[in-house]
């Protein structure tokens, strides 16, 4: 602790306070609250590399194949077939040649093809950018869903709380994938099967945690003096809303969110895979991997690469998160590392 | 408490109704159940779709088939269940029961072992916390958060069950693969142990050295194809619980809590020899009978010989006869080893929840049906493991910041009571709810699990049902595991109540 803090005002100072004004001190100038969250997360490693992982899938999947009827910059479709070339075996290698490899080289089909000779990488690009967008979409869905609701019965409360927490509870009463899984079936006969039938569908079902979670933030901030002033000043009740009470759970509505989108691209892939999901002109990895299962003893790279990319996207979501987490809400993590380096220096 | 419990009961119940009523009017809008026959040219095409309209009361309006539907569902409380036929007008009341009973084993015993094995992990996490077994757990931990579980299924399928199969037919290791071996174990050893260097480079070194001489005596013995534990390797073992059990309670030292465990681990020797012709051919009442008396009996022991510390006397000596009772059976099982792969020469099954045609003896068909549950058990453990240790840590790291942890820390208390006696106490009372929610949650990742492995249980009877759009076998399930999830709620509910005095209204 720096000396220039009183003694008796250590205990009123709380240690994050504290940190963040050591930052603002050496930069010389005071930070805003939303400077202060943007140097955290910049800050973790963990979530750091996640986000450049993310950006680079994200871009290639993208500009790769192309998008809405922009040509891409790969030269094989995913729909043109070609002779099978060494059983379709992948030509990408990694292993470098000064360690006995056979040196660097991405060559013609580097994720292979598959059993009719399509390039395998067209196709999980494809796939990729569908996941991708289920994912973006259900989780802008189910965080808008879950924000209103849940600040509509906490500020609210009396009967609007408890019809409203009844159905969150009857959603979570039946398990998610059953009833994703009913829902995606009915989407997919009577909406036609679009990928974004499937996201809004699932958008409607995943909102149930982040409900609950901003209900119990709005529950305690409405009881705050800044509130009674906006209603005294005569603020119509959806200014009070999502002027003065939303803003300040934007730390528990971001955090959820990126766990919504890691939680959607998982939910996709297990719906596809049980065939309640994207049907097949569509396409996402969960189907390709649920298309190519059985070719797993022949050809396991139809396998592994869709695997290895939902793998690396939730892992990189889900991390970053828990940075966004940290940098909202440094609390705990700063708290006690604190405490054991004074511990060590101690012993 | 009784209003308490009885205003759950009524709300559980009522949300129970609407999400039926919900479920069954998606699921029958879900699609059209005479598709497949409308498309075809079989003779017999219009006396075909009558009899499945029969079946599945397709010519009623929507609202009496639910309410058809919802009174054979209320004769349950008169005990005359009639959950309706499913497509092929087989009574879905006589699916159910085999269908609930293979697809709760599964989740029931991933459940357990999830826990235990989680919370051990996350407390563990929690201790050490910002060291090098913290990060590597939580990378772990969010890398099973995010693995799709039946791509992770066929993963496991494939290296775990058909490469240990093909070991299995000589089972052998190559000089390097045993250094290797030690290596990995020693690194992990000195990680998990901890401590200074000096310590840490010992663990490394005994552990590794061990594993090292283990594996070719082992192989010498042919351990792997006739495995043999034997009375004394069964001793030693309980020793080692009943004084690891003591030093983390109460302290070695302590003759209150020791001599009750080793009394308990004389006795369990004594049993050994006394029930060996009954426990060679048992069946499974003889080993519930079993299990509870290796509890009961020592717990008795403790009652008695404690003294004033006479729950730690009980709990340890519990925890050594079970551990006694649990080698014994294992001891049992090994001998049966040899047989089991006689008959059936690839032990890990991965598809379906028993060998068809098997015939053994008592071990052996418990050997097969437990290779069967192996795979999916442990892919369902490992995935929502993740969230116990996770939940565990960070509670147990909540706790750890409380005044009174301090307070025991600074009277002097050591390490060992402050973190066993006054934090994971504390620590394990949100983790209930979490089991609640953690359960029926697995009971989805069972219906993937099951899809991946050709169980015949509850999972496939709903995704067979849904695709034929067939309400009876869907709605069977919902009514398993809905009734399951609302009443664990309910569970972790009064069990909060019970253990945090303070919630308690």
């Amino acid at each position: 602790m720096k000396s220039d803090i009183e003694p008796g005002e250590q205990e009123l100072v709380s240690l994050v306070e504290v940190e963040d004004a050591e930052l603002a001190r050496k930069s010389s100038q005071s930070k805003s609250q939303g400077q202060l969250v943007r140097r955290r997360f910049l800050n973790h490693k963990a979530a750091m590399i996640s986000t450049v992982v993310l950006v680079v899938i994200t871009l290639t999947a993208f500009t790769s194949i192309g998008f809405a009827g922009i040509p891409g910059w790969w030269g094989q479709s995913y729909l043109k077939s070609s002779s099978v070339i060494n059983g379709g075996a992948p030509t990408l290698s990694l292993w470098p040649s000064w360690l006995g490899g056979p040196g660097f080289a991405i060559g013609e089909h580097p994720f292979g093809q598959d059993n009719t000779g399509k390039d395998y990488f067209a196709l999980v690009m494809r796939g990729t950018q569908k996941s991708i967008i289920i994912a973006v979409t259900v989780g802008a869905l189910s965080t808008c869903i879950g924000a209103i609701i849940g600040a509509v019965a906490g500020y609210f409360r009396g009967w609007v709380d408890e019809v409203l927490m009844r159905l969150t509870d009857l959603f979570i009463v039946i398990p998610l994938l059953v009833l994703a899984a009913v829902l995606g079936q009915l989407a997919g006969s009577k909406l036609g099967g679009s990928i974004f039938a499937l996201a809004l569908v699932l958008g409607m079902l995943t909102w149930t945690g982040l409900a609950r979670l901003v209900r119990g933030e709005i529950l305690s901030l409405r009881e705050r003096e800044y509130v009674a002033a906006a209603q005294a000043m005569g603020s119509k009740t959806s200014r009070v809303i999502f002027k003065h009470l939303l803003p300040n759970t934007i730390g528990v509505i971001v955090v959820n969110a990126t766990f919504a989108i890691a939680g959607a691209i998982l939910l996709e892939t297990s719906l596809s895979f049980l065939g309640f999901g994207v049907k097949a002109p569509e396409s996402s990895l969960g189907l390709l991997i649920s298309q190519y299962q059985n070719a797993f003893t022949n050809r396991p790279w139809l396998f592994w690469w869709p695997g290895m990319l939902i793998v690396t996207i939730a892992l990189s979501v889900n991390f970053l998160g828990d940075g966004l987490r940290d940098a909202f809400d440094p609390r705990q993590t700063k708290k006690t590392r604190r405490r054991t380096k004074k511990e060590e220096v101690s012993e | 408490m009784l209003k308490f419990i009885l205003k759950r009961l009524g709300a559980s119940i009522g949300i129970l109704f609407a999400a039926s009523f919900l479920l069954y009017v998606l699921v029958i809008n879900s699609g059209d159940p005479l598709s497949d026959l409308r498309e075809s040219i079989a003779d017999n095409r219009d006396y075909l779709m009558q009899q499945r309209s029969d079946y599945m009361n397709l010519d009623m309006p929507w609202f009496q088939r639910y309410w058809t539907w919802l009174v054979g569902v209320g004769g349950c409380f008169a005990l005359k269940c009639d959950l309706g036929t499913n497509i092929q007008g087989i009574e879905v009341t006589g699916l159910l029961g085999a269908a609930a009973s293979s697809t709760l084993r599964l989740v029931v015993l991933a459940t357990v072992l999830a826990a235990i094995a989680g919370i051990a992990i996350g407390v563990l996490s929690a201790i050490r916390q910002y060291s090098g077994l913290d990060y590597g757990v939580t990378f772990l931990t969010f890398l099973f958060f995010s693995l799709p579980v039946f791509w992770a299924a066929v993963m496991l399928k494939e290296y775990m069950a058909i490469g240990y199969n093909d070991w299995m037919k000589d089972p052998s290791f190559s000089t390097v693969q045993i250094v290797l071996i030690a290596l990995l174990f020693g690194f992990l050893m000195q990680v998990f142990l901890a401590g200074s260097m000096r310590r840490r480079l010992a663990t490394f070194a005994v552990s590794a050295a061990f594993v090292a001489v283990v594996i070719p005596y082992l192989l010498w013995l042919n351990f792997f194809r006739y495995p043999q534990l034997g009375p004394a390797a069964i001793v030693v073992l309980s020793l080692a619980v009943a004084l690891s059990g003591t030093a983390m309670s109460v302290g070695i030292r302590n003759k209150l809590v020791l001599y009750p465990a080793l009394i308990t681990v004389g006795l369990g020797l004594v049993m050994y020899y006394a029930t060996f012709t009954l426990l060679t051919e048992p069946n499974t009442w003889v080993l519930i009978v079993g299990g509870i008396l290796s509890v009961a009996v020592p717990g008795a022991i403790g009652h008695f010989m404690g003294g004033r510390l006479r729950k730690t006397a009980m709990a340890v000596s519990a925890v050594t006869g079970l551990a006694f009772a649990g080698l014994t059976v294992i001891d049992h099982i090994f001998r049966a080893w040899p047989g089991f792969l006689a008959l059936k020469p690839r032990p890990i099954g991965t598809i379906g929840s028993q060998t068809p045609n098997f015939t053994g003896d008592f071990w052996e068909s418990f050997l097969d049906r437990g290779a069967q549950l192996l795979l999916p058990t442990l892919l369902l453990a490992i995935i929502s493991l993740a969230s116990y240790s996770r939940y565990t840590r960070a509670s147990m790291l909540e706790v750890g910041q409380q005044d009174y942890i301090r307070t025991a820390r600074s009277k002097g208390l050591s390490e060992r009571t402050v973190i066993f006696r006054h934090a994971f106490r504390n620590a394990l009372i949100p983790i209930a709810t979490i089991a609640a929610f953690d359960f029926a949650g697995l009971i989805g990742g069972a219906v993937i699990t099951e899809t991946v492995f050709g169980w015949k249980g509850m999972g496939q009877m709903f995704t067979t049902g849904l695709h034929a759009v067939d309400p009876a076998p869907v709605m069977a399930f919902f009514l398993v595991t809905g009734t399951a999830a609302v009443l664990f709620n309910m569970l972790a509910d009064i069990f909060y109540a019970l253990l945090d005095p303070r919630i308690r209204v």
